[in-house]
């Protein structure tokens, strides 16, 4: 069993967790309803009041808010208390469009600061840490959030910022810092520097490290374990619902436990809506019931997970969910199946594939076809066709057990796929051309 | 006794050999033998040329992918019946041949032929005891 930072709420019955959120739930819509017009026209055109929810069960009915609701509502159409209550502001720009802003209550930034404290605790930190923040301070949510979680728990927060790996390395060294939190991809070329400059975990503090706010494989995971000689761990959030450590890892490392006394999770089909069970794939999807100045009720995250409730080694009774496995805008509907191209590139991962590939959708006959093309690597050559052929069909039968469609594999010589700017164009769909 | 094969791979499209034959004549590299083995897809161009390992830093140079692969060059006399003999002996000798193919000899008395067998080493001793000619890498440079 872990150490929890409240033990009395992260093992509390599942009961007791779905009672504590149905009346948070009640609260909330009343809170959002008399609050946010935006919403209370939303839940109007449904024909909802506040009476009509009574607790989690009736949380189905209630509209979902997407990235659109946020941009048409842009600044602060979606707050919910006024701005003399506002403390803290944080904006997150996205990849496309118009960015969208948050607000925080002195009580929302306790509230952040508390499950960023609960994650400290679940990868063995306590107030004898010294907590290396190599996020980014400033308008994204990244650097605050395990900041404010090191002071909470009385811990030192380092706020080292990103960027000048060098400079991160003397203060690792220096300071003595002993979690560090940053992107995966940050932690695996801190990893690098450190040996590029003759060093090794021996000459570093650091016990774990916490690594979030992009895609990241187990295979990466093991590698930043080695390099850096720490347990790494997996930490989700979104600046829309409130930041890092919306969900965090345990000492299991098999997926995230969602701080449900202050969210709701539900996963989604992210085509008709409809709410799957626990253990299918979709959209996940979160509803904040305890925030007070942007209180977002089902925001539907584009990301695509899974959530389960078997029972946790760790002691933890919050739901758990996997780490994202794709985006529902690459999402692809094949022979009616849902398909993403994370999974693919998984199996090829896995198997020391190149991570140029192509993905190629086409519709022969009225029947889907999927081709996937992959560069082959030395390691994958073999001087007869029997290997060569071997080598796709094994590919073949992999991603047929996983997606549960057949799929043709070929192997093509290096640098064929065509590249926008450098990286492959990993899907094309040729389906669009003919409707 | 053996001979360094380059395996390269290639796409089943125009002008895929060409890239390959091109990198060669810019490095100044002589082929001597070739076979190519296709699917539908793509194909495995085999070579024997008179610098393996400088044509080895060529096409990496070019981003192929290619392997070296050790092989036989077995001295066929030019009589009737002498490749069934040697293919008699290696069956005698339990070898598998993964595949055959000719080489551009220029002498008119013996042919050469490329063998890639399960076993070389074995199939190497097989030959020898049989009293089959084999020819090294320089030999088949020496005209
Ligand atoms: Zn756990």
């Amino acid at each position: 069993m872990d150490r929890c930072y409240q033990p009395e709420i992260e093992t509390m019955p599942v009961e007791e967790i779905k009672k504590l959120q149905s009346e948070r739930l009640v609260k909330q819509v009343a809170h959002v309803f008399a609050n946010v017009p935006y919403y209370r026209h939303l839940m109007e055109e449904k024909g909802l009041t506040p009476a009509d929810i009574h607790g989690v069960e009736d949380l189905h009915k209630l509209p979902f808010t997407c990235k659109q609701d946020l941009r048409d509502t842009y600044p602060y159409g979606l707050f919910a208390v006024p701005m003399d209550d506002v403390v803290r502001l944080h904006a997150s720009s996205g990849t496309t469009g118009k960015q969208i802003v948050v607000g925080y209550t002195q009580h929302d930034l306790d509230i952040w600061d508390e499950i960023a404290a609960r994650q400290l605790v679940a990868v063995g930190g306590s107030k004898h840490d010294m907590v290396h923040v190599s996020y980014g301070y400033g308008l994204f949510t990244g650097g605050f959030g395990l900041h404010g979680g090191a002071q909470r728990l009385g811990a030192t927060a380092i706020p080292v910022s990103s960027g000048n790996t060098k400079r991160q390395i003397t203060i690792l060294r220096d300071f003595g810092s002993t979690i560090l939190c940053c992107t995966p991809s940050y932690a695996a070329f801190i990893g690098e520097t450190l040996h590029d400059m003759g060093l090794g975990p021996e000459d570093i503090s650091l016990k774990a490290g916490i690594f979030g706010a992009e895609a990241w494989t187990e295979e990466m995971r093991r590698d930043i374990e080695a390099k850096l000689g720490i347990k790494a761990y997996d930490v989700y959030g979104l600046t829309e619902i409130m930041g890092p450590c919306v969900s965090y890892e345990c000492s299991a490392q098999t997926g995230m436990h969602v701080n449900e006394d202050h969210f709701i999770v539900e996963v989604i089909d992210p085509d008709t809506g409809k709410v799957l069970p626990e253990g299918e794939r979709g959209e996940l999807v979160f509803t904040c019931i305890t925030k007070e100045a942007f209180p977002l009720l089902r925001y539907r995250t584009r990301d695509i997970g899974i959530i389960s409730r078997k029972p946790c080694p760790c002691g933890r009774t919050f739901i758990k969910m996997s780490k994202p496995m794709g985006r529902t805008d690459d999402m692809l509907i094949i022979r009616g199946v849902n398909v993403f191209p994370s999974q693919i590139e998984g199996v090829l991962m896995e198997r020391g594939y190149s991570s140029n590939y192509q993905i190629v959708v086409n519709r022969v006959n009225n029947t889907d076809t999927l081709d996937v093309y992959v560069e082959i690597l030395p390691d994958q050559f073999s001087d007869t066709v029997r290997g060569v052929s071997a080598a796709e069909h094994e590919l073949e039968e992999a991603l047929k057990s996983l997606l549960g469609i057949v799929a043709i594999v070929h192997l093509v010589a290096p640098k064929s796929i065509e590249r926008s700017t450098g990286k492959a164009v990993r899907v094309i769909d040729k389906r669009k051309l003919h409707d | 006794m053996m001979v360094k094969q380059i395996s390269i791979f290639v796409e089943n499209r125009a002008g895929q050999l060409l890239k390959v034959t091109d990198v060669l004549a810019a490095h100044q590299i002589n082929m001597r033998a070739l076979s190519l083995a296709d699917t539908r897809d793509f194909g495995i161009l085999r070579l024997i040329v008179d610098d393996a390992d400088k044509a080895a830093t060529a096409l990496t140079e070019a981003g192929f992918v290619y392997s070296i692969t050790p092989v036989l060059a077995v001295i066929i006399p030019d009589e009737p019946g002498s490749f069934s003999h040697i293919l008699h002996v290696l069956a005698d000798g339990g070898i598998n041949i993964e595949y055959t193919y000719a080489f551009l000899s220029q002498s008119s008395d013996h042919a050469c032929m490329i063998f890639r067998v399960e076993n070389a080493e074995k199939a190497t001793e097989v030959l020898q005891a049989n009293g089959v000619e084999l020819a090294m890498q320089q030999e088949l440079y020496r005209q």
